[in-house]
């Protein structure tokens, strides 16, 4: 599988992605839309509450080409966050009071200078989460000390993981990822990562491989971590549940399954207020590769830009104008409201 | 219109509107069929399991629909919702072939 935009495909261009949000169904009827479902929650505009995570995407580039990204990650991706531009976010965090720093990719290790990135942050004090796919560990020697890399600086490993079956992970992640993501696993737990009493946490990702809404995250943080024990040997902290978004790869996959209005009536109709008090993008900033901001991984992906008056790039960092900003919405944000609710953090409610 | 089908997938959609007619049957119903679900003694994927064995032995396309997805929400793979199904076809065909052992016993009963 190659990235929508090696191929060329309609859906590389966002302003496509968002013209087939915004269609009626074959018989011609809209859904709702999500803003006016806000609007009766009472949270239009959709408003900060504080920030408290700065999610930086260091790069498109991936050694994996998932059927759901909505990144549209891939080797083929060559944008790729310069050490200027992360200076430029280590600034605007030293006059912050963000406590998280929240990095993914892609693969964001791929980035020549996320090292360094870990380093600095380190020293700032604040918390790294690394969104890390695992086989990237084993993908290559320059990697296979990421464990005790990440170790040495208390990072968060965070890692998609979207079954504990072989077939199930690899059809959406590529064949053989399941063995390697194994592999890597263990590895970070030979350092400790996901060891009771060790403090080094690591979690799993639960996206579900296909057209439907992720089941309970409590019930499946058991049986993943049966499983995972009872057959591979493997702990880990939490799993954490998420929810696909109609946005990438995974909009292609819905529209060429034909599972686009059926996988959208569902999320409609899973509407949860609360999950929509708790969406992530109320405490979190997005900061792309290129050092522009958004609400969310999501918007930036869809290049849905914070609304001004608000700063536009992190160079211009103002966190009292960025926390009275009015969230941008879109359909895609009926994912993030869904049943129990989907965060980076997974479920919300 | 013309109905080709005496099953409409879009009327799944609907099972919630029988409490139209019968609101107060209806909504224990839900309320029970809700508390069944939930997990107990048995995880909620163990339940959508089951449910999905017996919509295959009570042939419900409805509930196949259903538990096909919810069993897939709830984290079970193909290989464990081809076994629910077997030992549903198990259980079918085990109940017709042990009614042979009454087939026997009057055919013995029958015969010299």
């Amino acid at each position: 599988m190659k990235s929508l935009q090696a191929r060329h495909a309609l859906l590389a261009d966002t302003g496509y992605q968002l013209t087939v949000l915004s269609q009626a169904d074959a018989a011609g009827a809209h859904l709702p839309a999500f803003a006016h479902k806000l609007r009766e929650t009472g949270l239009l505009p959709l408003r900060p509450t504080s920030l408290r995570v700065m999610q930086i995407n260091v790069g498109k580039m991936c050694n994996q080409v998932c059927k759901h990204c909505h990144v549209d990650a891939g080797p083929d991706r060559t944008e790729i966050m310069t050490r200027e531009t992360m200076q430029e976010c280590l600034a605007a965090l030293a006059q912050s009071d963000i406590q998280v720093v929240d990095l993914t990719g892609g693969a964001p290790e791929m980035n020549p200078d996320f090292r360094w990135l870990v380093e600095q942050i380190s020293a700032l004090g604040r918390q790294t989460i690394v969104r890390c796919n695992l086989t990237i560990i084993v993908a290559n020697k320059k990697y296979h000390d990421l464990p005790e890399f990440f170790a040495k600086h208390q990072v968060q490993v965070v890692s998609s993981l979207p079954h504990f079956s072989a077939a199930r992970t690899d059809a959406q992640r590529g064949e053989g990822v399941f063995g390697r993501s194994i592999r890597a696993l263990q590895m970070l737990n030979e350092v400790g990562y996901g060891v009771e009493g060790s403090g080094l946490l690591l979690d799993l990702v639960f996206n579900p491989s296909g057209a439907f809404l992720p089941g309970s995250q409590a019930s499946l943080e058991r049986e993943f971590k049966q499983r995972l024990l009872r057959e591979h040997g493997i702990v880990f902290n939490n799993l954490l549940a998420i929810t696909n978004l109609p946005v990438s790869r995974f909009l292609e996959y819905l529209l060429e399954s034909g599972n686009y209005e059926s996988y959208m009536e569902k999320l409609v109709a899973a509407y949860n207020p609360t999950a929509a008090e708790n969406v992530m993008c109320r405490s979190t900033l997005s900061v792309s590769w290129d050092g522009l901001l958004y609400d969310c991984d999501f918007n930036q992906m869809l290049e849905l830009p914070v609304a001004a008056p608000a700063p536009q790039h992190i160079r211009d960092f103002d966190e009292a104008a960025l926390n009275a900003r009015a969230i941008v919405v879109n359909q895609h944000c009926f994912g993030c409201t869904a049943g129990a609710g989907s965060s980076c953090g997974g479920a919300t409610t | 219109m013309e109905k080709s089908t005496y099953y409409n997938p879009a009327d799944l959609a609907k099972f919630g509107n029988i409490t139209e007619w019968q609101p107060e049957m209806g909504n224990k119903f839900f309320a029970y069929y809700a508390e069944v679900f939930k997990e107990g003694a048995l995880s909620e994927r163990e339940k959508a399991l089951i449910a999905l064995a017996v919509a295959h032995a009570v042939q419900c396309p409805y509930c196949i629909d259903a538990y096909t997805s919810d069993s897939l929400q709830k984290g079970a793979d193909e290989a464990q919702m081809m076994e629910a199904v077997h030992v549903a076809a198990a259980i079918k065909g085990g109940a017709a072939l042990v009614h042979g052992v009454q087939m026997m016993n009057k055919a013995k009963e029958l015969s010299m």
